[in-house]
Order: structure tokens, then sequence, then C-alpha cells
């Protein structure tokens, strides 16, 4: 199932957030979004997720999701989004009560994401209980139960400290190589998009508009084989992104 | 190293008490104790304020007579009636308000207009409707506790992370899951802390109607010490009410413990 967004604008207020996306997503690929603080990025994900409207422009599947799918469009969170009084079994579960699946069949499938995030021995810890980075596992896990067409993450990095958020990053693509999932990964770090991104989109400062895109044809098993060409990629990822930044920081001054 | 090397100035610690066993029932006793041997040396006259030994005798007497039970029994019954339902209908107006935009807009003025009202004062209204009986009493505490509940219901419901809310929806929960599985439990601290205070207001009203009118129950039976100026009954009423209060904290504790284990 690919996703296809088109000229997408949006304003909240007076605040002119977005302007004219066009964006496809590939099936079986990663798109990484990357722009400054402020241009739009979550709001973008909403609208892909279907959590809010744009005012303008529209977001369409083509084709359907993989049979066997029962969330499509399956969001991982920042801040992880577990529910505090239910363990790591029953944050998964939760989201699997609704389809009327059966309790053995609802077990089997938390069982069988537990253990492929490798939590099989925490599947009764509650949240307070858990560090930083299990709880984004969970969050993984629970994403994963789901059997989503597409994963729309909102800089799940980014509240982990530097060695969780590589483990992490090589967990999501082991995870990758093995079941080639379709995602949109929006992240303010670049080493994570030259890692993980078959495709990266920089956005520009607010109004968020597509400033470039830079396809990776590394394949991502053999990134970290190449690593002056993902820093080359990376330093122009840079550039551009400083650029925008400055040009932020200079209309703040003009003000 | 040299002379002048000396260790750094501990500047931490303070502002964390412990609890520290013991110490209450001490404190407890003492006061206890000073009081009896106040009144036995005769330094306090035994019409302003009974002996504890005396009061605990009152007590007896209504053990020994079973008018204790009469008296209890007709309090808690007035208290569990008022106050549940009061809570009951509180937690579903206050779910109403919480999740609802019109039934926001209509409830939360006239709750505004009607909370500050000291219950007590409609009580004579409540006889005039309901007669001396029971039902008055009954309709006080459940209008006091009412009020409370509502605003800390709608409370709790407002101040559920919407994170978490966003969650549920972008895994496609249906709206009655999202309020049983997110709402509800997320709303449950503040809840439980309104049962607190619900609790409390209905202890106030329960004694304050029971003085007004009516034979039996805690309220009537310290009404009627005063009235007859015997002050070791009326320290053992007082003294049945502490222990109410602290029962119902316990209880409400006890199932704060369990509900909110997750914290
Ligand atoms: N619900 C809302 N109502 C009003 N303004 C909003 C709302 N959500 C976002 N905004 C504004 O829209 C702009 C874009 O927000 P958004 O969260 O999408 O940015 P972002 O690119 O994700 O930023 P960051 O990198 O800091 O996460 C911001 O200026 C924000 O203040
Ligand atoms: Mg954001």
């Amino acid at each position: 199932m690919d996703l296809h967004i088109s000229d997408i604008s949006h304003s909240y207020g007076a605040t002119e957030v977005l302007r004219g996306i066009d964006l496809h997503i590939t099936a079986g690929q990663i798109v990484c979004l990357i722009g400054p603080s402020g241009c739009g990025k979550s709001t973008l994900l909403r609208f892909v997720g279907g959590l809010e409207r744009p005012r303008s422009g529209r977001v369409v599947q083509i084709g359907e999701p993989p049979a066997g799918c029962l969330n499509p469009l399956t969001y991982i969170f920042q801040d992880f989004a577990l529910l505090p009084w239910r363990t790591a079994a029953g944050n998964i579960s939760l989201v699997l009560e609704d389809h009327g699946l059966g309790r053995a069949a609802v077990r089997e499938i938390v069982d069988d994401v537990l253990a492929r995030t490798k939590l099989t021995d925490f599947r009764d810890a509650l949240p307070r209980q858990l560090s930083g980075g299990m709880k984004q596992r969970v969050a993984i896990a629970r994403a994963l139960a789901v059997r989503p067409a597409c994963l729309l993450m909102d800089e799940p990095l980014s509240a982990l400290d530097s060695q969780t958020r590589d483990l992490l990053l090589d967990d999501l693509l082991d995870l990758w190589l093995r079941e080639r999932f379709t995602a949109c990964y929006v992240t303010h770090n670049l080493e994570e998009a030259v890692r993980i991104g078959h495709r990266v989109v920089v956005l520009s400062r607010r109004p968020g508009q597509i400033r470039e895109v830079v396809d990776l044809d590394i394949p991502l098993e053999d990134r970290l084989d190449h690593p002056e060409a993902l820093e080359t990629r990376r330093r122009h990822l840079w550039e551009l992104m400083r650029e925008e930044a400055l040009a932020a920081d200079k209309e703040l001054a003009d003000v | 190293m040299s002379d002048d090397a000396k260790p750094v100035p501990y500047r931490g610690g303070g502002f964390a008490p412990r609890p520290v066993g013991l110490v209450g029932p001490i404190v407890f006793a003492l006061v206890l104790g000073l009081w009896e041997a106040g009144s036995r040396l005769g330094w306090i006259s035994p019409i302003i304020l009974p002996a504890p030994s005396q009061a605990l005798g009152a007590l007896a007497d209504l053990v020994e007579t079973g008018r204790l039970w009469l008296h209890v029994s007709a309090s808690l019954q007035r208290l569990v009636q008022g106050w549940v339902f009061g809570a009951l209908l509180g937690v579903l107006v206050g779910f109403a308000a919480g999740l609802f935009s019109l039934a926001r807009a209509g409830i939360v003025p006239v709750v505004a207009a009607l909370f500050p009202i000291p219950k007590i004062a409609l009580l004579p209204l409540f006889i005039i409707w309901f007669g001396i009986g029971e039902e008055s009493k009954v309709a006080t505490i459940l209008f006091g506790t009412f009020f409370p509940t509502v605003i800390s219901v709608y409370g709790g419901v407002d101040n559920v992370d919407r994170n978490l809310i966003r969650m549920g929806q972008s895994f496609g929960l249906g709206w009655f899951s999202i309020v049983r599985k997110i709402v509800l439990p997320g709303a449950m601290p503040a809840i439980l802390s309104g049962f607190r205070i619900s609790a409390s207001i209905a202890i106030i009203l329960l004694v304050a109607a029971e003085m007004i009118g009516a034979e039996y129950g805690i309220g009537a039976y310290i009404l009627l010490a005063g009235n007859l100026m015997a002050t070791d009954q009326l320290v053992a009423g007082v003294a049945m009410l502490s222990i109410l209060g602290l029962t119902v904290s316990w209880v409400l504790g006890r199932i704060e413990k369990a509900v909110l284990r997750w914290r």
C-alpha cells in the first residue's frame, strides 16, 4: 500500500504552518522527514494518519493494505503514549481488544510481538518500572501487533539517551530488514535520517514547504560499510538545515 | 595532601520528613494522660471538660443499653445512602460534562451557581418537600456530595493526558473503549480525591442535619447531651465522630491503594 500526500496546506489561525506539500511514500520504504523546529512535521504526520484534517489537500492510500492488517496507519509517539495503569502486555492487548479476535488469539499476538522486541521477560512490568528505551520498545511492539501497513513515527528516539538511541535504531533496522515495513519517520537527528531513510525530505522553515528530497540509494543493510558516503549526505542535509535555521533566526531578529 | 585540606561542609539533608513509628501513639497517650491527671487533680472542672475515663464510661453505658448501635446505625444509614447516591450521580453528571460540549455548557454554570450554597441552608426546604423523616436528611447529604463530585470528576476527565486519547484514536479504538480504558482510569486519581472531599462534607452535613431534627444519630446524641450539660456523653459523641471520620478515610485509603496501584 502506497501513500500519496497531495498539495497539503494548513494554517492554525493566522499562522500558516504548511504550504503545498506533495509527497509519495512507496510501500516498503522509509521516508524521513526533517526540518527546523516548528515547521509542521508533526502536523503533517497527524494529517497522514487521519488524526487531523488539513485545510486543503488530501492524503490518499493507493492499493489495499495487506491481509491481516488491523490498523493500516499506526503511530509510534515520541512520548511512548503507554497507559501507566497497564502492564507491557496489557498495553499491547489494548489495541487488539476491539477487533473481536478472541482471548487466545490476542494472547498469541502479544507473546509474538513481545518476543520479537525481546521483551518477553517484561510482559507484566508497568511502564513506571521500565526505562525509556524499554518503554519505546513496548510501544514498537504495540505498533507491530496491529500489523500496520505504514508506521508513522514522530521522533521516536528523541526522548532517549544516545546509547539507547543507537541500540534502538539498530533494532529498527533489523526489524525493517526482516519485515520491510513502510514508514514515515520524523526526526531532528541527521545521523538517524541517513542510517534509516531510503529518502529524506527536507522541509523549509515555517510555513513548511518541501525544500529538497534526497534519495539515499545505498541499501540499509550496507549503510555502515560506507561511512564516507553517509557523511557526505549528512553534511549536505546539515547545510540545508542550517540555512533554514539561520534564515528563521534572521526573521525573528527582523521582527 | 597539604595541611589546609579540610572536608567540604555538608549542606544537604532535611526537608524530607520520614515516618517515625510509635511517636504518634505516644503523643496521643501523653495528651490523654495529662488530661486525665488534670481532671483527677481538680485542675479541670468536670462541668467544663470531663475526664477521658468519664467519657469512656458514657460510651460503655451506651454499649450496655444497646443505644450505641441505634445511634451509629441511624447515622451510617443516612451517610451511606446520601453519599453513595450523591457520588454516583456526581460521577455520571461529571462524566457527561467532561465528555460532551453540550452537557458541559448546560451543567457547569448550574454547578457553579449551586456549589457555593451551604447545603444545610436547604434542609428546611427539604423538610417541607420530604417531611422531617430520613428523606430530607439523605437529600441534604446527597446534594452536598453531588456538587464537589461533579467538579472533581469533570476536572479529572479534562486532565486526562490528551496524547493517550490520541493514541487510542490512532489505533482505531471505539469511543466507548477510549472512555472505559483510557479516560476513566486516567481520571481515577482525581475522582478518588474528590471522594475524600465529598466524604468529609457528608459527615459535616450528617451531624448538622441530625442536630436539626432527629431522634437517633450521633448528631442528635451530641445535641441532647449538650442540652443536658452531660459533657461526658458529649465528649463520647465527639469521639465517635472522630472514629467515624478515621474509618471513612481509612476505607478510602485502601480503595486508593488498590485502584491506583500503578502509580
Ligand atoms: N493544535 C494547534 N493549534 C495551534 N497551533 C498549533 C497546533 N499544533 C501545532 N501548532 C503550531 O504549528 C506549528 C508547527 O507545529 P509542529 O508541531 O507540527 O512542528 P514540528 O515541525 O513538529 O516541530 P518540532 O520539531 O518542534 O516537533 C508550530 O508553530 C505550532 O506552534
Ligand atoms: Mg514535532
